[in-house]
């Protein structure tokens, strides 16, 4: 089973992303072009990644989420695979309608570009299953448009259906809007949808999987997507 | 026929609005103390040519749905001209 990272232009989280997986995680892992119209063969898992794809004009993530690969992502999806969006990726599979929700500018307006810590609601996903609940890991945010927003019933549902994966926390796992650095509406950092292979976080896992980099807690990530793989 | 459509998208009552927010403090800060709100949307102009305004309507509209207008979060006007 691989993983696939689609390159849209301005993407510039790919190749961190191809790195974590093929060369820290070990999951044979290839980039595809947005153009395709097609995932590679045994694609497991499908990674849109975090940049500024189109120049983030109209909206972010707006005009990639008409891209031709986006239709080989939804049936993908729709046959239970994995779909990992991270940050500009989180983004587009809100605009694709893969998951509910929207990312507004930052609350302070300001560009954040800032170590975070984040508590991990939920391990019974196959993106997060080597992680404790309640785990606090710490991942890098870096984005201007990263205030999760979901009209009020809206969000009670989401939260009512334990979609939300990470939530931004203080280093005791305390959680609360008080620690969400953009806004987001209560402090959540990633959801996924009602059957739980589609995750969308706003913080970088792949720029935490390595010491070298000060941080592995995104390990974890990639390590539960590789055995979620090794279990099928 | 050529006709000129005028799609002004705003964003919804309730969905806070950054842009907006940060022109306000600027306008206060320039001595306009008696405003206390401003919104900021966008107008996207786009010149098409349809055999009828009614087609033309309907291509707009569908556009905005597909594309322009993310009804989570934005609202939307649509004017049309022919020219």
């Amino acid at each position: 089973m691989k993983a696939a990272v689609v390159v849209f232009p301005g993407s510039n989280c790919d190749r961190d992303v191809l790195h974590a997986l093929r060369d820290v995680a070990g999951i044979e892992t290839s980039a595809v072009w947005h153009k395709e119209t097609s995932l590679p063969e045994n694609t497991a898992l499908a990674v849109l990644p975090g940049g500024f794809s189109y120049g983030d004009y109209l909206r972010s993530g707006a005009m990639a989420a008409r891209s031709p690969i986006l239709d080989a992502v939804r049936d993908h999806a729709s046959r239970g695979g994995l779909v990992l969006g991270i940050c500009n990726g989180f983004q587009i599979l809100t605009e694709a309608g893969l998951l509910p929700g929207a990312l507004l500018s930052n609350s302070s307006l300001e560009f954040i570009c800032s170590p975070c810590l984040l508590k991990v609601e939920r391990t019974d996903t196959p993106f997060t299953n080597a992680y404790r609940t309640g785990t606090v890991v710490q991942f890098p945010i870096a984005h201007h448009e990263g205030l999760f927003f979901l009209p009020d019933e809206e969000l009670k549902d989401l939260e009512n259906h334990g979609q939300v994966v990470f939530r931004y926390a203080s280093a005791d796992g305390t959680t609360g809007a008080e620690f969400s650095p953009n806004g987001a509406l209560n402090g959540i950092a990633g959801i996924v949808n009602r059957e739980g292979n589609v995750l969308g976080l706003m913080p970088h896992p792949e720029r935490a999987s390595e010491d070298l980099l000060g941080c592995s807690d995104g390990l974890g990530m990639w390590n539960s997507i590789k055995s979620w793989m090794e279990g099928r | 026929m050529h006709f000129r459509a005028h799609v002004l998208v705003s964003l919804k009552e309730g969905v806070l609005d950054t842009q907006g927010k940060a022109v306000l403090v600027s306008l206060k800060n320039m001595g306009h103390f008696n405003i206390s709100e401003v919104r900021v949307g966008k107008s996207i102009v786009i010149t098409i040519e349809a055999a009828s305004k009614d087609e033309a309507a309907r291509q707009v509209e569908a556009m905005c749905d597909d594309l322009l207008v993310n009804s989570l979060i934005e609202s939307r006007s649509v004017t049309l001209e022919a020219f």
